[in-house]
């Protein structure tokens, strides 16, 4: 005995018949995918685009073929390699330094760029007016970043003093290549001529100088010299290099990061709109039980009747889909600008089909897998339930646990794809999961209590309104979990935000603690500094000296040795760095010493020196104590032993040191200073600067208020680009809502004609849906803020080792527009059952 | 074949769970319907009625016993299986008209011709609501037509695959008198014009003494079985 004789054309002939009367509710529940598919495309296709630019761009990126850095001056052997392989090069020399704007006595610490004539040899540096990047090194001219002449008010032809050299301003530079508008934010650069940095005066001991070399190769240059000669010479020395190739793999490797996070962000949008898919296809389909059952009577199986409506699901999934790309290839176009200030090249948009094609079946697979698990229940419904309405329980069915387990590894497999590993594909799931299971079960503990403690003896109109939320075929799981979650990454963005800036507030709230730091001192100007702050009326709170050296041996072994022998397990950064060094008597606030004994004083020849180290870094170098390590103080050996293991809270604005000396050994070593201080008011702090910029044009000043004015413009930019994606997430959460009200709108308007035979008012239908709505929002905005508190706790505990102090105006906010736009998107979809007659609305509803 | 009763019932007992307790709503039934017969059930609520047209009809499962319909014993088979067979054998008219809202009065009586692979599907259910008296309402839907049109339809609907058996649960029980004595004879002559058997369950005793035979169900069990003629 075989099934009947009806096939596929019938299936699609029958799903085509039953959707006539149901499209626009099927399409709406499919509206809540679209969203999510086209944030995918969107990010997606734009992915793609800034890749294919960077291949374009790559070069432009570089501004040369080959580029070599290092912290200490190049040696000359590299300029004559280079010299001996007909390259041409351009030469660099950056560094942090205040300019003084003698226009409005303006003081700012910039990012100074010493350049020669020839840079870069691709792309350009683009100025206001045009084309001044050309020949501003012939004069005693600068080019300034464009933010920054806007902040002094300063204009070409105006001056600038950068060191001992005043230059004029000869244009502002509006894009640097291989440089965003986040890195020109926190230092905005300023170009000069290389040949006047001796004049500038800036070179001096403990500048840090960054030193780089631009080359580019001549003509018809086989890369294989590079491959094979030059790279692995290179490699044997302690110079940094890169070749477009590099470069090009290094961005790559930064965007896709982007994207990959951007894209997830997308997809939990998508799987919130697969949620309200899931609940809006389970009522639906409940509605068609008795259909279904029908059709059994009449001799269709079990798989036919679940045919009829998976093609249904199938083809609004199609839909859905399509209708989201195409969105999303139109959204594509505003992201440029969003992302703006992260972008190295400017991207031109185009339509990626890979994208669209991608996005689309990702729409589809996710939306019939939710589908899914109320369209396999079909299968099971007995054709009984054609005579009767109620039947025993239905012995137990795997198959939704199936639907449950592929939604699972599609969750799982889509993660892996976007974040390359296994464990954070992992991370990222259960992340989503523990989310909803949350979530979720807020909204149950919410019915529960509802139930449980239910205000019997309160208004009509409020019983009316919170029996809804657990009456049958309620919407409460759903739209706290869509909703709740969006309003989470809402709030956990305005809240890591506070955190971020309290913190850096934080470091220097007592009094006595700095909120100035001026660097790059000499031991000759020391005394005319400290005389300068005091008669400022600024305290010196402390004065430190600094050596640098860099390391030569550990416990025997040369530095060389360390580095050729593969199997040593001590990390590279403590082998290469130039070390920072100072030494005192004591430990400093800051510190804690965890084990050995702190030596007070070198006691001259015969005597050991004994150091202190940073607990970190005795890790990674892999010493104890008594290990012996030895120094290269500028030409001189210093051998020393490991003496005592500090501990150190690296969050206060102070100086600190990862390796301390005890007095007596390096007093008559080169070093400069650093001083610290502290300002009690804007206007007190700039008028200081002026003056010690002008005395002391070498010396660069850091304040609090800098660092937190910079902080709040990179958090600003970087916040609008996660909210605009949080925002994809709070509207798919509306279009769920507005979904779940328009499905459930019949069973609502039995009752509401229910209610107003038996003599309700129009307005109290009004207040009973109100207050349904109403306590709908609240739950969801209060589930979603009570996630965003637990996020907020632990990045406070875990990232910030702080406690949250969560700024309540701005969570009543959140509270409030979530719950006004549940409330309105509830009621505007509800009017119509209240302005038309019952018995006409009830006719026109299938 | 010829000579078989169409419906064979042997000791059907149906037992369903109330919470902790089980409650018997048929209690070790027999029967056999003869093939061309008519055939009213009759009793109060709750005596089991409904449960044997469903178990009749195959869309239950008995707790003990077997159905026999059309020679197809249906107690080994798969719920599609028995579907197969409502199709090819069984029709079916339910109380409350069980129409498929979404779909047109002509779109519904369509169904059983197209799951039988019927290449003329819409001309005879074109037919069939002509017979019925609806030929000019074949595309409306259900929503738009009256308790007693829509009745109709489902009639058209049940003789559509020109069945063996025609089922009918209360098929008068939610229109009114005079609709309902309409249906009455649509049902009736449709069934002798197509010498189709027709097992009806009913509480109105003036549509069972039409049947040839009265079976009357009490508590679970048959409490009598007479011919048409002995009642009145």
């Amino acid at each position: 005995m075989g099934t009947n004789k009806a096939g596929f054309g019938w299936l699609t002939k029958m799903a085509w018949r039953d959707s006539r009367r149901n499209a626009s509710r099927l399409l709406l529940f499919m509206s809540s995918i679209v969203l999510g598919i086209a944030a995918l495309v969107a990010i997606n296709s734009f992915g793609e685009n800034l890749s294919d630019e960077i291949d374009g761009e790559a070069k432009a990126l570089l501004g040369a073929d080959l580029e070599i850095s290092s912290r200490t001056p190049i040696p000359d052997e590299v300029r004559q390699r280079f010299d001996s392989l007909g390259f041409e090069m351009s030469e660099e020399m950056s560094f942090a330094s205040m300019v003084y704007f003698p226009k409005n006595d303006g003081t700012r610490l910039i990012n100074v760029r010493a350049v020669e004539e020839n840079f870069p040899f691709y792309g350009e540096i683009i100025t206001e007016p045009a084309g001044k990047a050309t020949n501003f090194t012939e004069g005693q001219k600068a080019l300034i970043d464009q933010t920054l002449l806007l902040q002094f008010d300063a204009l070409p032809g105006d001056s600038v003093k950068v060191g001992e050299v005043t230059f004029l301003i000869e244009g502002s530079v509006l894009e640097v290549p291989g440089q965003s508008a986040i890195t020109t934010t926190v230092a905005p650069p300023v170009f000069i001529p290389l040949r006047l940095m001796e004049e500038t005066g800036l070179n001096q001991l403990g500048s840090r100088i960054n030193y780089k070399i631009y080359a580019k190769y001549p003509e018809g240059f086989d890369n294989a010299v590079f491959e094979d000669y030059l790279s692995p010479w290179l490699e044997t020395t302690e110079l940094s290099f890169d070749d477009v190739a590099e470069r090009k793999e290094e961005i790559g490797d930064a965007y896709s990061d982007l994207t990959g996070f951007l894209n997830l962000t997308a997809f939990v949008a998508l799987i919130l709109g697969c949620i309200g898919v899931a609940g809006s296809v389970h009522i639906y389909l409940k509605e068609k039980t008795t259909s279904v059952a029908v059709l059994r009577v009449l001799g269709a199986s079990g798989q036919q009747a679940m045919a009829i409506f998976f093609f249904q699901v199938l083809a609004m999934a199609i839909i859905g889909s399509v209708l989201g790309a195409a969105l999303g290839a139109a959204i594509q176009y505003f992201l440029p600008a969003l992302f703006d200030d992260f972008l190295l090249v400017d991207v031109a948009i185009s339509l990626s089909w890979s994208s669209i094609f991608e996005g689309i079946l990702t729409g589809v697979i996710a939306a019939v897998l939710f589908a899914l698990l109320s369209l396999v229940r079909l299968r099971k419904i007995s054709p009984l339930r054609a005579i009767r309405t109620f039947l025993e329980p239905a012995v137990t069915d795997r198959a939704p646990w199936l639907a449950g387990g592929g939604i699972l590894v599609f969750i799982l497999v889509f993660s892996r794809l976007q974040l390359d590993e296994w464990s954070s594909a992992l991370a990222f799931s259960t992340g989503i999961l523990v989310s909803f299971a949350i979530l979720a079960g807020l909204a149950r503990l919410a019915i529960y209590s509802a139930k449980r403690f239910f205000p019997s003896r309160s208004p009509f109109v409020w019983r009316q309104g919170l029996a809804n939320l657990y009456r049958p075929n309620n919407q409460t799981l759903i739209l706290v979990v869509t909703i709740g979650l969006g309003t989470a990454l809402i709030t956990t963005l305005f809240i890591s935000q506070e955190l971020l800036v309290d913190k850096v507030k934080l470091t220097s709230a007592p009094e006595s603690r700095p909120n100035m730091v001026l660097f790059d001192i000499q031991s000759n100007q020391v005394d005319d500094v400290r005389e300068l702050t005091q008669r400022s009326g600024l305290p010196v709170i402390s004065e430190v000296p600094i050596v640098t050296m860099r390391l030569e041996g550990i416990k025997g072994r040369s530095v060389e040795e360390l580095r050729a022998d593969t199997t040593s397990d001590v990390r590279d950064w403590v082998l290469s760095r130039e070390y920072r060094v100072s030494y005192r008597d004591s430990l400093s606030e800051s510190e804690t010493l965890l084990r050995g004994q702190w030596q007070e004083e070198y006691g001259g020849r015969g005597d050991s020196i004994f150091v202190s180290l940073e607990k970190g870094l005795r890790e990674d170098m892999k010493v104890d104590l008594g290990d012996e390590l030895i120094f290269n103080v500028q030409g001189a050996r210093l051998t020393t032993y490991v003496g005592s293991i500090r501990e150190v809270d690296w969050q206060r604005m102070q100086t600190n040191f990862l390796v301390m000396f005890p007095e007596g050994v390096l007093e008559n070593a080169p070093k400069f200073h650093v001083l610290l201080t502290r300002f009690e008011s804007p206007e007190q702090s700039a008028s200081f600067q002026q003056k010690l910029v002008k005395q002391f044009p070498n010396i660069s000043v850091i304040d609090l208020q800098l660092v937190l004015e910079t902080i709040d413009t990179v958090l600003s930019k970087v916040s609008f680009a996660i909210r605009f994606m949080a925002f994809f997430s709070i509207f798919t959460g509306l279009l769920v809502l507005t979904g779940s009200v328009l499905i459930s709108k019949y069973q609502r308007m039995q009752e509401s004609v229910l209610l107003r035979t038996l003599g309700a008012r129009r307005n109290q239908i009004l207040l009973i849906n109100t207050m349904e709505y109403f306590l709908l929002g609240s739950l969801a905005a209060l589930s979603g803020i009570v996630i965003a508190l637990i996020a907020g706790s632990l990045l406070a505990w875990l990232s910030f080792e702080t406690t949250l102090t969560p700024d309540f105006l701005v969570l009543l906010g959140v509270y409030l527009t979530i719950t006004l736009l549940t409330v309105l998107i509830g009621l505007s979809n509800s009017r119509s059952i209240l302005s038309k007659p019952p018995l006409e609305v009830l006719r026109k509803v299938v | 074949m010829k000579n078989e009763p169409i419906l064979r019932i042997r000791e059907l007992t149906k037992n369903y769970k109330s919470g902790s307790r089980e409650l018997t709503v048929l209690n070790n039934v027999s029967l056999d319907v003869e093939r061309g017969s008519t055939c009213a059930i009759v009793g109060p609520s709750g005596s089991g009625k409904t449960t044997l047209l469903g178990l009749s009809a195959g869309l239950d499962v008995p707790s003990s016993g077997s159905v026999t319909l059309n020679g197809i014993t249906l107690d080994k088979l798969s719920e599609d299986e028995k579907a197969q067979v409502r199709s090819a054998h069984v029709g079916f008219i339910f109380q409350s008209f069980n129409l498929l809202p979404t779909l047109t009065a002509l779109e519904n009586v369509m169904i059983p011709l197209e799951l039988k692979g019927d290449k003329k599907a819409r001309q005879k259910a074109k037919d069939l609501l002509e017979k019925v008296g609806l030929a000019d309402r074949g595309g409306h839907y259900p929503t738009q037509l009256s308790g007693g049109e829509q009745q109709r339809v489902s009639i058209a609907r049940a003789f559509a695959n020109e069945p063996s058996i025609l089922f009918a649960d209360e098929p008068t029980g939610n229109l009114d008198g005079e609709t309902g004595t309409t249906i009455e004879e649509l049902i009736f002559r449709l069934n002798t014009d197509a010498g189709t058997t027709l097992i009806l369950v009913t509480h109105d005793l003036d549509l069972a003494q039409r049947a040839g035979r009265i079976i009357h169900m009490k508590n679970g069990k048959l409490f009598s079985d007479t011919l048409a003629d002995s009642v009145s």
